[in-house]
């Protein structure tokens, strides 16, 4: 006798009680707190945060801790908590010349006005493993002194005076080309349905928001000669910056906030094209929190998606590739995807197996009759 | 430009809302006047085109048992988009519609298209089914439903015929569909197209122009290679002899089923953003050749429960010597001609089962 297997609603309230047990781990091991998480896995929660399109560094440590470190879990708890938000208004945009820098670096000049601030960065560490960490002690007080002088002359840094950004230089001598600022409302990625051909903000939307994995392998495609575009970073900053937003009952903008970001120009050369006389070019990277190898990587890839605008020749590299790159870049719905085809497909794998046997049945008679 | 300190202190409640999940829950744009809206609504009842209309004044957040979301989860702006391209898909059968897909809180690939569609689509009178394979009882079929049960608190079945809205992943319910009833799909990928030519700019060109000579080609280089046409489900069909359209991963046993269909048939594509549909009674054509017509293929066995000759089939293997047999994938059909007393090979009568 045969029943049909039933329980399907049992199973799953037992699988996610099972979740819930191993995301706690060992109940004799004290359990980490968001508060935590947030302070002591920053890295983490600003991955979350990019990605997640949300700037919230509570919620994606929440979201962080619920997935038990998954951060493609993570992000997808935030994107599925954001979408249900109203919209109140669109904040100004932000003025990232006036940033409170934790760090600022160019690769194309010495020294530039503004100074090279290094920061709180894993550059120039000696990747060993730190056993006192283990131990649970804590590293000792740093000895460092207040830096001698910082930008905007004191250490808490929050009058952020306004810090010229390297490409301007560039651009009094006509070296670089100029971007010109328009007035159109740029699309949104998360209320329009993507259209392509896109538009570059359009573009920088979906890449900002892209896999951390995907954009950076994707750059080093175009590094290692996959549409190459002869990138130098011609400045990576990070820091906070002040959101405004326009209230109509006062008639002016006041701070609402503010954000870290990241923001990364390059400056890439470019001999010139049928179109284009030689000047250096520039790719654009702008990411939540301080996530210098997404911001990077995303100004590299926005660089090799110009080549149209630029004249320049289609060589027919992922990273050039708008399609591609667009369709393939949102970590939510690859996962998502990915993830589908372990649901049940028994109705189509049946049709797959009465089309197999009857193939190799009409295929088995006319082997055994021209024999 | 920044104001002075108080100024942000006045702001600051509507800036920066806590996470008390409360800001939420009288939130609701378009929500309209509901008494005012309601004998349009009973007499949208049995006007299914009418009534998907009409569920756009059907906000009722109170009938749902999650108050911090709207009914059916999405808040109503989005319903208003959706339901736009359900008009659009319904007004030009088989086009895909581009739409504003949301993040869900189910993973893209799970049914997010056709959740959003039936999320859409939903009123409070409604009595929602949910199949995956054919069957109520699959996990994910279980998950959508328990989705909306939580989130809209609506009447759910497991009888065809008791259903008003009919979410389904690869089947299309043996038991006729009927005048009022709306069949919504889960399609992974839209375009027929996709798998002879990657780029969605490309496609849509080809759809434009009618242009699908590709797929002809392909269906003929089967048969040269074959005999027969490779393809056993996700069958593409012409709709209205115009748009070639996927009928989502369906058997192709399934296909005759799309045509001259009463019910109002809807695909929502939640990852790829697209909608399309079927008006009720649309002329849908399985691709076919004159010397090489479609035939709806199905297991050559009757149901080993219930008997039935016309169903399409499961495989059950039931030990490791290779024995099998093969049940139907509707649970809902093969459950009811078990109680109306039909007995297959394997079957045991429901009264000794349930004892």
């Amino acid at each position: 006798m045969y029943v049909a297997v039933k329980g399907g609603e049992r199973a799953i309230d037992a699988a996610h009680a099972w979740l819930a047990e191993e995301r706690r781990g060992d109940t004799g091991i004290a359990a980490l707190s968001v508060a935590q998480i947030r302070e002591q896995l920053a890295l983490a929660v600003n991955r979350v945060m990019a990605e997640g399109s949300l700037y919230d560094p509570d919620l994606a440590a929440l979201a962080i801790k619920q997935s038990r470190g998954d951060l493609i879990e993570a992000v997808f708890l935030i994107r599925a908590y954001r979408t249900t938000l109203p919209r109140f208004g669109a904040s100004s945009p932000i003025d990232t010349g006036r940033m409170a820098l934790t760090r600022r670096i160019s690769a194309t000049f010495k020294d530039l006005p503004g100074g090279q601030i290094l920061g709180p960065t894993f550059d120039y560490t000696h990747r060993l493993l730190d056993f006192a960490l283990m131990a649970e002690g804590e590293t000792p007080a740093s000895v460092i002194s207040a830096p001698v002088s910082s930008p905007t002359g004191e250490t808490g840094v929050h009058l952020a005076a306004a810090v010229p950004h390297v490409t301007g230089f560039l651009n009094r001598d006509g070296l670089i080309q100029t971007e010109t600022p328009g007035d159109s409302t740029p699309p949104d990625l998360t209320r329009e349905p993507m259209e392509l051909p896109a538009t570059r903000p359009l573009r920088l939307q979906a890449l900002t928001r892209g896999d951390e994995g995907f954009v950076l392998s994707l750059a080093y495609s175009t590094q290692r000669g996959y549409g190459r575009t002869h990138a130098f970073v011609g400045e990576l900053r990070i820091g906070t910056v002040a959101v405004e937003m326009d209230i109509p009952e006062l008639g002016f903008a006041v701070q609402i906030g503010e954000v870290e970001v990241t923001e990364c120009e390059t400056v890439n050369q470019f001999t010139g094209s049928k179109t284009e006389p030689p000047q250096f070019t520039r790719g654009y990277g702008l990411v939540f929190g301080q996530t210098e190898r997404k911001a990077i990587s995303m100004s590299l890839v926005d660089r090799a998606l110009r080549w149209q605008e630029l004249g320049e020749d289609f060589t027919g590299a992922p990273a050039q590739d708008e399609e591609f790159v667009l369709m393939h870049a949102d970590n939510v719905q690859a996962t998502g995807f990915l993830e589908h085809i372990k649901l049940p497909h028994y109705v189509d794998f049946q049709a797959e197996l009465e089309l197999i046997r009857r193939l190799r049945a009409e295929a088995i008679a006319a082997k055994e009759a021209a024999e | 430009m920044t104001a002075p300190l108080p100024a942000l202190a006045a702001v600051d409640s509507v800036a920066q809302p806590d996470h008390g999940r409360d800001e939420r829950a009288g939130f609701h744009p378009e929500q309209p006047d509901v008494q005012h809206d309601r004998s349009r609504e009973d007499h949208a009842k049995d006007q299914p085109v009418e009534k998907v209309v009409m569920a756009l004044h059907a906000a009722h957040p109170e009938k749902g048992s999650m108050t911090d979301y709207n009914f059916a989860y999405l808040d109503e702006q989005t319903k208003r988009m959706i339901r736009r391209a359900i008009l659009k898909g319904i007004a030009i059968p088989g086009y895909q519609v581009p739409f504003a897909s949301r993040e869900m809180p189910m993973p893209y690939g799970w049914g997010t298209g056709g959740v959003q569609v039936t999320a859409a689509c939903l009123t409070p009178d409604d009595t929602l089914k949910v199949i995956d394979q054919g069957a109520d009882d699959t996990t994910n079929a279980v998950s959508i439903r328990k989705f909306f049960q939580r989130t809209a608190g609506v009447a759910v079945t497991e009888a065809t015929t008791e259903a008003t809205i009919i979410q389904t992943r690869h089947r299309i319910p043996e038991t006729a569909l009927t005048k009022g009833q709306i069949l919504v799909y889960q399609v992974p990928i839209p375009e027929p197209l996709r798998f002879l030519e990657p780029r969605e700019t490309e496609t849509r060109k080809m759809h434009e122009l009618e242009e699908y000579g590709l797929m002809h080609v392909k269906l003929y280089e089967d048969i040269a290679r074959h005999g027969t046409i490779a393809t056993s489900y996700d069958y593409p069909v012409k709709v209205e002899g115009r748009y070639v359209m996927d009928p989502s991963p369906i058997p192709k046993f399934d296909n005759p089923k799309l045509s001259d269909n009463p019910a109002i048939q809807l695909f929502g594509a939640g990852r790829e953003q697209r909608i399309y549909a079927l008006p009720p009674h649309t002329h849908v054509v399985s691709l076919d050749f004159d010397d090489h017509p479609f035939v709806a293929s199905k297991a050559a066995h009757d149901c080993d429960l219930c008997a039935a000759q016309d169903s399409y089939l499961d495989e059950v293997i039931t030990d490791d010597q290779g024995s099998r047999m093969f049940v139907c994938s509707d649970t809902d059909f093969c459950r009811s001609r078990r109680e109306a007393g039909h007995l297959g090979r394997l079957g045991t009568p429901l009264s000794e089962v349930e004892q």
